[in-house]
């Protein structure tokens, strides 16, 4: 597609520098500040996503790069340029709103006409586009209907194509797939991802779903109270987060408290435990280890080798259907999260709540976090 | 973005600074001369009160022209039983047809908010259409009704009901009838958009909690549509306590609405000053209804935001 | 609790407006009445109809009134709509608290003082009472009107609408013109009806106003009625009933035309 060479060039010639540069922006609402010195650089041809529960400022910052707002302290550059100065009307930007947005007056060939309407592009040329579109989102034929004559999953699509008429250099997406049910929104995902790959275009998005946005970003931005947490990988994220915070927003996870040893092990209610990675964490100091449910095993008996082992019992099972959730309550008190795929037809129905089991995992599945 | 801006401000201001504008000259500033010709004096000249206040002698003309402002105008209100009944009668008339208005508009507008949906949008209709005919018309049509050889008497003689044909017109029932029937849908539109906007399930979880029928109406239904019944009730009263048509043609002659009075000083006795007085007097004793009713507003366009 | 109307609503209902209707009825019905009286029914006839037709101070009163409706209701409904952005779009200006009071005030305040205090304004300002202050002073009662009206639908009004506009490139006035007032032309046009029947309908401030060779409708209409019961009256009252009636039905025909349409089409479309 001619959309994609065009953005590969812009790729080519611009690969040093990042196309959206957020510089220690700061933005208060009166005494509130919703984000807080942030810094953060977008590359060319990213599905980034802006990851946050509710409330975190990532909306905020998708507006600030809209134009909607703008930054209290700090600079936005996009191509580095400051925009504070471009008015959202005149910014490269197009966004897809959480509601779409759509103009209920206007068919759905004029709402995505719309924006190329505002260029004075001529009528052959708006129509040629149009048509472009409504193939692209699959919506052929659709073009005469009334906003409210089409369903969720058709709004959505036809919201997509009027923020992307313009080839924006950056499309931001604010929850675009929140509205869909469960099944529709899966798919969606997989299609936003197919058609970004097509378009080469830079997506923001900005989600508080997790796992929408693990699938469809390369890259991911946590956010919490308007600071960043983290940005890396979906897999890094998951596998390395940098937090307790991050560990336990993402996913389940089971965290362990205790102290480095000078052995280079940790000392835990647990008792001594062996980890990887703990050259950064100074000795004496608390730190928190992290695991991940579905790394851990469970058997009846003690297993071999040098594996981490502790003892406990199952306290509850949570069937999930493709694996089961079991809590197992430890010598301390405490309780553990074990995942296990349920593989044989009848599942692991070999445990049962109460059963005296082993836990073990490697030393390097677990994460030392020092903050 | 600094020059767009300021270019944009000018739009902005141009926005606010027309209608502005307009309620200050004709709305604000008239106030501030009722005010000023409430302290003058009756003169037989045109316009027939003194001092007149001249522009062009400046600020000797100011002294002189404060030097001449009376209070007699406001010391003959509050000598003259007359306008103080007059007062009195309004407030009692607002407040009793008040009172009747919320004890006939609730049960409407709790029919129609408890209606099938597709219903309703007619029975607002059926409640605004009649609010769009002549007001004048209105009272009117009672006329055709109250009058002594009107319909009213004649059916009720017909019934055997009365002997004689009972004088409706001229009386404070007559007043009353058509202060109900002119004000039913200020009344009743304020209280359906609060009952209507209320979430049923509220009644099904106080019927779930064991809360009988009438007893969530004063525990549930009541309470949350106490912003309705304030919005309506200062929509009534204040208007009413200022009515004049009504009683003019509906009333009889013992005692005037103030509105009358007012009218009657102003058209009869062309004394300018006691009705400026009148009109002051009558804004002092509906302020507080009418901030509390600016706030009323003010909250409920916030809280839809 | 299922939502359906007891004996008590139903009947609730049909009394309050049975009270509603019942008057106005019968001012129709004795309109056509060929007896003087009104208690005695003398058959059907349009007599009424024709004495108000050779009745030219009448007929010179509803042309009065309707082109100060229509003058003043044009003029509300720019400034109502001018105020009701300035109260909704503008944020905190400097005062403000005095703007919004000045817009709800005349909602409520006494006819009579309204109309008082801007007739001793024209006197004060030397102008010559008559159609112009009348139009003056029913754009100013009927311009709150509209703005609370334009106002209620602006503060409902989907803001990321115009966002998503400018957003595709629309700068900030033309979005406003082609956006946000296209959407909100129902509540202007309906805030244009409330001020036009208002106008059309007020005698106090209109009497207070008004000048030689400037007697509107209803201060023609109060005349006679001060003077007793007029079948003509019954007469003139029919056919504003009848006017209004009309325009109200077709509003609704226009209206629920446009969504059986488009009901019709969103039909088409799952099929």
């Amino acid at each position: 597609m001619a959309d994609g060479g065009e953005a590969a060039q812009n790729n080519a010639a611009n690969e040093q520098s990042p196309l959206v540069r957020f510089e220690a922006v700061t933005k208060r609402f009166g005494s509130v500040a919703a984000i807080e010195s942030f810094s953060l650089d977008i590359a060319h041809g990213e599905f980034f996503a802006l990851l946050g529960p509710s409330g975190c400022g990532k909306t905020t910052l998708l507006r600030m790069l809209a134009g909607f707002e703008t930054p209290t302290e700090g600079r936005i550059l996009l191509d580095r340029e400051d925009i504070d100065a471009v008015q959202p009307h005149r910014r490269p930007v197009n966004m897809m709103f959480q509601n779409y947005a759509l103009f209920p007056h206007l068919t759905v060939e004029r709402n995505i006409g719309f924006g190329l309407r505002q260029e004075n592009a001529t009528r052959a040329e708006i129509s040629e586009r149009v048509t472009e579109m409504l193939a692209l989102v699959r919506l052929q034929g659709f073009g005469r209907r009334r906003i409210d004559q089409l369903s969720g999953g058709q709004r959505q699509r036809v919201a997509l194509a009027r923020s992307l008429i313009k080839r924006p250099r950056v499309l931001l997406l604010d929850e675009p797939l929140a509205a869909l049910d469960k099944k529709l929104r899966a798919e969606t995902q997989f299609e936003l991802m197919e058609l970004q790959r097509r378009l080469g275009t830079t997506f923001v998005i900005v989600t508080h779903d997790q796992e929408e946005a693990m699938i469809v970003a390369d890259r991911i931005a946590v956010m919490n109270h308007g600071r960043l947490m983290q940005v890396a990988t979906p897999s890094e994220i998951y596998e390395r987060p940098n937090s307790r915070w991050v560990a336990d927003f993402i996913g389940e996870v089971t965290i362990v408290e205790g102290r480095i040893s000078a052995s280079g092990a940790m000392d835990s209610a647990l008792g001594q435990l062996r980890v990887a990675g703990t050259s950064g964490a100074k000795s004496g100091g608390t730190v928190w280890l992290a695991l991940r449910p579905e790394k851990i095993g469970m058997s009846g008996e003690r297993p071999a080798g040098e594996l981490n082992k502790v003892p406990g019992t199952i306290s509850e099972i949570g069937y999930r259907g493709d694996i089961s959730i079991y809590k197992v309550r430890l010598a301390d008190r405490s309780l553990m999260k074990v995942a296990l795929a349920n593989v044989g037809v009848r599942g692991n129905a070999r445990f049962k709540a109460g059963d005296l089991v082993w836990l073990s995992w490697p030393p390097d599945v677990g994460v030392v976090l020092d903050s | 973005m600094r020059t767009q801006a300021n270019r944009r401000n000018w739009g902005a201001r141009l926005v606010v600074l027309v209608p502005y504008l307009w309620l200050f000259v004709f709305f604000l500033v008239p106030f501030v001369i009722v005010l000023k010709i409430s302290l003058s004096q009756t003169a037989l000249a045109l316009p027939p009160y003194m001092p007149v206040f001249d522009f062009a002698a400046g600020w000797a003309g100011l002294m002189e022209f404060t030097a001449q402002l009376s209070a007699d105008s406001f010391r003959l209100l509050s000598s003259d039983a007359i306008y103080l009944l007059s007062y009195l009668k309004s407030l009692q008339i607002a407040a009793i047809s008040t009172i009747l208005l919320l004890a006939i508009g609730y049960p409407i507008a709790y029919g129609m908010a408890r209606a099938p949906r597709s219903w309703q949008p007619p029975l607002v209709m059926a409640v605004v259409l009649p609010f769009w005919t002549s007001f004048l018309i209105r009272i009117y049509a009672w006329i055709n009704i109250l009058q002594r050889d009107g319909l009213l008497n004649d059916v009720l003689t017909r019934l055997h009901a009365i002997d004689a044909p009972a004088a409706w017109l001229s009386s404070d029932t007559a007043i009353y009838i058509g202060i109900l029937y002119s004000y039913l849908p200020f009344m009743v539109l304020p209280l359906y958009a609060a009952l209507e906007k209320m979430d049923e399930t509220l009644l099904e979880a106080a019927a779930d909690l064991g809360c009988p029928r009438w007893k969530t109406f004063w525990l549930v239904t009541l309470p949350l549509s106490l912003p309705g019944v304030a919005a309506g009730t200062l929509l009534c009263f204040i208007p009413i306590v200022g009515e004049f048509v009504i009683p003019d043609l509906l009333g009889g002659s013992e005692t005037m609405m103030i509105g009358q009075t007012l009218w009657t000083e102003f058209f009869s006795n062309r004394d300018w000053p006691v009705a400026s007085a009148i009109a002051v007097s009558l804004l002092g004793l509906l302020l507080v209804p009418i901030l509390f009713y600016e706030r009323l507003q003010q909250r409920s366009l916030e809280g839809s935001r | 609790m299922k939502r359906g109307a007891s004996s008590f609503n139903i009947i609730s209902a049909v009394l309050g407006l049975a009270f509603l209707y019942l008057p106005i009825t019968i001012l129709v019905i004795y309109s056509f009445n060929a007896s003087r009286l009104v208690t005695i029914w003398g058959g059907w006839s349009l007599e009424w109809y024709r004495e108000l037709l050779r009745d030219d101070a009448v007929l010179q009163a509803a042309w009065i009134s309707l082109r100060v409706a229509v003058l003043s209701a044009s003029a509300a409904t720019v400034l109502g709509t001018l105020a009701a952005v300035a109260l909704t779009r503008m944020g905190r200006f400097r005062g403000r608290l005095l703007f919004s009071g000045m817009v709800y005030a005349p909602l409520v305040i006494p006819e009579v003082i309204t109309g008082l205090s801007l007739l001793l304004l024209f006197v004060a300002l030397n102008a010559d009472r008559g159609f112009w202050t009348i139009v003056i002073a029913h754009t100013t009662l009927t311009m709150c009107f509209v703005a609370v009206i334009v106002q209620s639908r602006l503060v409902s009004f989907d803001r990321s609408l115009e966002e998503a506009a400018m957003d595709l490139g629309c700068p900030p006035v033309k979005t406003f013109l082609t956006i946000t007032l296209r959407l909100i032309a129902p509540a202007i046009a309906a805030g244009w009806m409330l001020a036009f029947s208002l106008s059309l309908d007020d005698l106090v401030i209109a009497s207070f106003t008004t000048g030689p060779g400037a007697t509107t409708l209803p201060i023609r209409i109060y005349s006679e009625v001060r003077l007793g019961v007029k079948p003509e009256i019954n007469a003139v009252c029919t056919i504003m009933i009848a006017i209004v009636a009309v325009g109200t039905i077709a509003a609704s025909l226009i209206a629920k035309s446009g969504t059986a349409r488009r009901d019709r089409a969103a039909l088409g479309a799952q099929v």
